[in-house]
């Protein structure tokens, strides 16, 4: 006959061989990281995640003229959407619009901007190099860089925006 | 000179601060018996007419509908919206909050702020894959879900834009609905990310997660890794029924306490990083510029707040005498442990009454009798937090985060995180304003 000790030690000894298996219902699918390829686009702000492609602002400038220019105007201003250039730096609370040029930290997050959720009707449509020509083109408009450099994976992670260091993280301890 | 307490004299119903506030205790206990030998009896109010029956009374009434709808006459308590023909730009609609009561917003009156609308998702085709610095990537489907462990908690959602009018130098002629109507509450109810996370396995190189939505935009936010193993939520029912479209259905990121648009609508991805992406609307929607042109960022959580929901503006005081001053009162960093109330812009304070129960994360009702004498007043409410976080007043508030030169409009927030008292003026003629005090 098992003591009411004895059933319990058993039973722990169940449980915890059950758990070094499957902790909780296991019901999650796994998947190979190729097969996330089509949602993974995320990219870092090192440029890591950056597809291959290839363009230049003067293919860009003629890419926004057909896809963008309708809500962000003509040099990216004047539109019903937000400005894409800078009218100065910011420089207080009333500073104005944070655009591009000066407020944007990182480079990268105008490439995953744009691919992800640009043209507005159409988001997701855009080829990498256009994504690459759009972001030379807005930040040669911008004066982050001159209207002659291509822009591929390498050479937009090299970018340094100008207000890269204009912030100051709210709640450090809590990450 | 020290006063004694109003409720050890007996006298529930003597002023305990300036402009004729209430003990909070008035109503609580024996409040009925108090009432009788206080007085209620004694106000010479016109007689009421007889009483007669009504037409409603006089005929059967109407057929029960499968998915009820509200009184003909409550169809005006509504949202606000900012772009009601869903033109190309962001929409928001704005809770009434000073129409409401309680502390859960109905489902179908919670505020919404869509990047480009809400998606039409299929559930049975909808997938939700976590991968990055896991050990193995897996996908969940609904179904699969709903057979996991789930948690049901009350929790309020805020815009990290909501309040941003009261950035203005100058009283807004607006109601609390235009003012702070970017913040709910709801009971939320889902499986806990940190049971998924325990599938999946975390490689100890993790520190962030990227959510990301299955909207137009697939909008993404960087969520530390700590926060996600500390509440985070994977909802999939909002006060009961499944979520709402615009509010994320059929799953959404939910981060208690924490700034509205961080709690991924339409989840469809978590990526577990060893950095934050540094994505739009973390890098620049959600930045909040400072007076010298720096901007705050990361900012996470909604700070503790409060307001006076009744009376605020458009609800005109029907003349002197007594009222029930009413709130909510909120923290993203615990429970409210406290709530002040002023009818004289902050010269006194009396306490105001906690509806119990008093959730973290949640709204919290506080009420406190009051009677008008029919003179100007100037109402406000500050909260504690049981973190010791206390609700800054304006002038406090704005010596830190500033204030704008020009009004701003009112569907605009180009800052966010405005957490500082709100004052009503009360006018001779019961007209309430908001003012700055
Ligand atoms: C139908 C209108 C529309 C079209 C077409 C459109 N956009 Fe936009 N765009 C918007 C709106 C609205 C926003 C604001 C989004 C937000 O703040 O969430 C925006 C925001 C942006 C931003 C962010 C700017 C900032 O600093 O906030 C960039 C960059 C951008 N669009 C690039 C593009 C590019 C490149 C194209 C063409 C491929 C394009 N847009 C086409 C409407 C449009």
């Amino acid at each position: 006959m098992f003591t009411r000790k004895s059933i319990g030690v058993a039973l722990l000894v169940v449980l915890s061989a059950g758990f070094a298996q499957a902790a909780g219902p296991g019901l999650g699918q796994p998947i190979a990281t190729s097969d996330i390829a089509a949602w993974d686009t995320s990219i870092m702000p090192d440029g890591s995640g950056l597809p291959a492609g290839r363009g230049t602002a003067a293919q860009g400038a003629q890419i926004f003229a057909g896809k963008c220019v309708a809500c962000h105007g003509e040099n990216g201003v004047g539109g019903s959407a937000s400005a894409l250039t800078a009218k100065g730096p910011i420089t207080s609370i009333n500073g104005g619009e944070k655009t591009i040029g000066n407020f944007w930290p990182y480079a990268s997050t105008l490439f995953d901007f744009i691919r992800r959720a640009m043209p507005w009707q159409q988001p997701k449509s855009l080829t990498n190099d256009e994504v690459y020509a759009l972001t030379a083109y807005l930040l040669a408009l911008n004066k982050v860089i001159d209207d002659n450099t291509a822009l591929d994976a390498a050479t937009l992670a090299k970018i340094k925006m100008p207000n890269r260091d204009g912030f100051i993280i709210r709640f450090p301890d809590r990450i | 000179m020290k006063r004694t307490p109003a409720a050890n004299r007996g006298d529930n119903l003597t002023p305990v601060a300036g402009n004729g506030l209430l003990d909070r205790r008035s109503f609580l206990r024996g409040g009925a018996a108090i009432a009788a030998t206080m007085g209620y009896t004694l106000v010479n109010n016109a007689a009421a007419e007889p009483l007669a029956d009504d037409p409603w009374s006089l005929t059967p009434g109407a057929v029960t509908k499968p998915y009820e709808q509200r009184s003909r006459y409550e169809e005006k308590v509504a949202r606000t919206l900012t772009n009601p023909k869903g033109e190309t730009r962001v929409q928001n609609a704005r809770t009434p909050l000073h129409r409401l009561n309680g502390v859960i917003t109905p489902a179908g009156q919670h505020f919404v702020v869509a990047q480009s609308g809400a998606p039409d998702i299929d559930p049975a085709k909808h997938r939700i894959v976590i991968h990055g610095l896991v050990k193995r990537p897996l996908v969940f489907t609904l179904d699969a879900l709903a057979r996991y462990p789930m948690v049901t908690r009350t929790h309020f959602l805020e815009c990290g834009g909501n309040s941003a009018p009261l950035f203005s130098p100058t009283p807004m002629q607006a109601n609390l609905q235009a003012l702070h109507g970017l913040v709910s509450c709801a009971e939320w109810t889902g499986v806990l990310l940190s049971t998924l996370l325990e599938e999946t396995g975390i490689d100890p190189k993790a520190k962030w997660l990227i959510a990301e939505g299955a909207d137009a935009p697939t909008l993404t936010r960087s969520v530390p890794l700590k926060k996600g193993l500390d509440d985070a939520m994977i909802a999939l029912y909002q006060n009961g029924e499944r979520l709402m479209p615009a509010n994320g259905y059929p799953a959404r990121l939910l981060l208690p306490g924490w700034e509205g648009n961080m709690n991924i609508k339409w989840l469809r991805r978590i990526k577990l990083t060893d950095a934050p992406a540094m994505t739009f609307p973390e890098t620049k929607t959600y930045t909040q510029l400072l007076p010298d042109g720096k901007a705050l960022q990361f900012y996470f959580i909604e700070e503790v707040k409060s307001f006076i929901t009744q009376p605020s503006p458009d609800l005109k005081m029907s003349g002197p005498g007594f009222y029930e001053i009413s709130g909510l009162a909120f923290s993203g960093d615990g429970k409210i442990a406290k709530v002040m109330v002023s009818a004289d812009g902050g010269k006194s304070w009396a306490q105001a009454a906690l509806q119990e129960p008093v959730l973290d994360k949640s709204f919290t009702r506080f009420r406190l009798p009051w009677r008008w004498d029919g003179g100007p007043a100037i109402l406000q409410s500050r909260a504690w937090d049981d973190k010791g976080n206390v609700q800054p007043t304006r002038a406090e508030f704005v010596a830190k985060r500033g204030e704008l030169k020009a009004p701003l409009s009112l569907v605009a927030f180009p800052n966010q995180h405005f957490n500082a008292i709100t004052s009503w003026g009360i006018t001779a003629d019961g007209e309430v304003k908001h003012v700055y005090a």
